[in-house]
Order: structure tokens, then sequence, then C-alpha cells
């Protein structure tokens, strides 16, 4: 039951990012692109990540009004060049091949759900999940891992929000502009 | 500023409140129920960035400032880094959990995991003044008048 709804969410996720690639209108792409990330949050609660499916929900939904106020009112189009039949042969030949590749490579995957501890002997997991209340006493697991036994990962994780708002705050300072003429304040 | 809806003003000023809390609590109980520093704080700003697009930006620095939106971002950073560090100090692992020995707590009450409901906070303070910082520059750049960055800039001081 679960499987067979996932491959329809997947399904609805890949009509959407197609669209998102082939529509005109600037807008309507960043939609569609909106419509991928909220099947992606619906897909993480049926795979039993309801923490991966707050933030992508919440994430989604910022960064979704984010981009249409920025997008909305300006009326940008999309412009694609002419695709001769020889490209569009070549890309299909190109992802039929790689599909190929990749249904060869589905056998030696383990069977769908299979933990990972199952698979690799020794595996962190089996560790985390036996001892993680203990060491941690974060009865969720998924935030003793994220700022305890992998905070390091959380720090650069912060260290890339960090970077992009003193890249806004540089964009936008007044102080130590120089001035060197109106045509390079435009610019600047 | 513009002539807006009555019914989006208000129904923004009332819902923000709510939002506010319903991040606090992802944040605080991010050790126990789903949620954490990262989500928590997306909510938190999402709560601001209501007011900005509901009510101008006015109504949204009225609510948290710019100058004070940069110091929390720092501050959220600081704090993250400074838990990690004493960490080192006292047991010499980098993001040591040295308060569970200190606080142990009760496992799945709000005081049970040490330095995680820490980082949490600080990473909700971090994320939230971020993301609303992010909000803001887009917001005053997309319009691109030089008058716009003054006005907020002598806001700053």
């Amino acid at each position: 039951m679960t499987e067979s709804l996932l491959a329809l969410i997947l399904v609805f996720a890949i009509i959407a990012a197609s669209v998102a690639l082939y529509t005109d209108e600037l807008l309507s792409a960043v939609i569609a692109v909106g419509a991928v990330g909220f099947s992606g949050s619906i897909a993480y609660l049926l795979l039993g990540a309801p923490d991966l499916a707050i933030t992508q929900i919440v994430v989604e939904v910022v960064s979704l009004v984010l981009l249409i106020r920025v997008t909305i009112g300006v009326g940008l189009r999309l412009t694609s060049g002419p695709s001769s039949r020889k490209r569009i042969t070549a890309a299909g030949a190109a992802l039929l091949a790689v599909f190929a590749l990749f249904l060869i490579s589905l056998k030696t995957f383990a069977a769908f759900g299979t933990p990972v501890m199952e698979r690799i002997q020794g595996a962190p997991s089996v560790f985390y999940i036996e001892r993680g209340l203990e060491l941690t006493g974060a009865a969720n697991l998924v935030t003793g891992v994220l700022l305890d036994f992998r905070a390091y990962d959380t720090l650069g994780e912060a260290t890339v929000i960090f970077t992009a708002v003193l890249g806004g705050l540089i964009l936008l300072r007044r102080k130590g502009r120089k001035n060197t003429g109106d045509s390079a304040e435009d610019a600047g | 500023m513009k002539n807006r809806s009555l019914i989006t003003v208000t129904v923004s000023r009332w819902v923000s409140p709510f939002i506010f809390i319903y991040g606090l609590h992802l944040i605080l109980y991010g050790h126990i129920t789903p949620g954490g520093g990262f989500p928590g704080g997306v909510v938190l700003a999402s709560s601001f960035i209501l007011a900005l697009l509901a009510r101008g930006r006015e109504a949204a620095l009225q609510r948290l400032p710019y100058p004070l939106a940069k110091r929390l971002d720092a501050t959220g950073a600081i704090i993250f880094l400074l838990t990690a560090l004493a960490g080192l100090a006292v047991s010499g692992i980098f993001f040591e959990n040295f308060l569970l020995e200190i606080i142990p707590g009760t496992p799945m009450r709000l005081i049970s995991s040490g330095t995680v409901l820490v980082n949490n906070a600080a990473i909700g303070i971090k994320v939230c003044a971020s993301v609303f910082l992010i909000m803001l520059f887009l917001s005053v750049l997309r319009v691109g008048e030089d008058e716009q960055i003054r006005t907020i800039e002598k806001e700053e001081g």
C-alpha cells in the first residue's frame, strides 16, 4: 500500500518537475517546483520520517512564498532555444542507457525498507538506536543524532545559512562603499 | 503605505502569535517529539514573514528590528559554537554532551538531554533570524531603490 502510494507521489513529482522545466512563465515554474517539494514532504511522511516532513513542508512554504514574492509582477519569461530532432534523439538515447544501467543495479539493492544494519555488519546505526537514549537523553532519536552524535554536520549547516545572510548583508551595506560617481553607484 | 485589505491585516495580526508559539514548541520539545531547531526556527521566522507580507515592512521591523535580527543571528551561531567548545574544554571531545552528566533529568521530560536542548535553542534563534533577514533583503532588493536601503540603514543607526 505504502509502496504504491509512494510510486504515485513520485510520478506526480516527476510530472510537476517536467512542467517546471517546459513552462514559459517563471511564476508557473516556481509553483510547479513547489508541488515537487510538497510531494517530497508527503513521501517523507509515508516513509515514517515526520521530522523531515515537518522541515520540508515548512521550508517549502517559506521558500515558495519568497520565490513568488520575488517573481510576481516581474513578468519574466523563460526562453528556450529551438530543439532539433537530432538533439532530442540523442537525449532520449542517453536517458534510456542510464535507465537500463539503473535497472541492472537495482537487482543488487536490498529489498525495500530493509534497515542498513541488516545489510552491513557493525553499522553505526545499530549503536545509535541501542544506546542513543542513554547517551544523549533525547527521546527523539533524530534530534539526538543531529545535535549530539553528528553535531558537526549541523555546525556546517548553520555555517551555510550564516554565509547566505552574510552575502545579503554585504550586498545591502552602504558604509565603506566607494562613491566613484553616479554610474558606478547604479552598477553597484 | 498601500491600502491593505482589512481582512488580511486583522487575520495576520491574530494568527502570527499562534505561529510563534508553535515555533517555540517545535524548538523546546524537539528532543522529545518530531521537530527541532531548524523547522522551529523557520516557523518562528514565518510569523514575522506573515507580518512582512500582510502589513508591510514597517510592521515586521517593529516586531523584529533589523539590528536585533542581525545580533540574534550572530548570537545563535556563537551559542552553538560555545557549547561545542565547552564540551571540548570539559571532556576533550568537540560537541561532547557534558551537561547530561551534570543535569541528567528524566527521559521524555523537557530537561532531559543536556546540550541537545541548548543547541536546539541556539539553532532555532539563528535560523529564525537568518530566514527573516533573507526575506527582508529580498523585499528591499526587489525594488532596487537606494532610498529603501538608506531607510533600513537609518534604523540600524
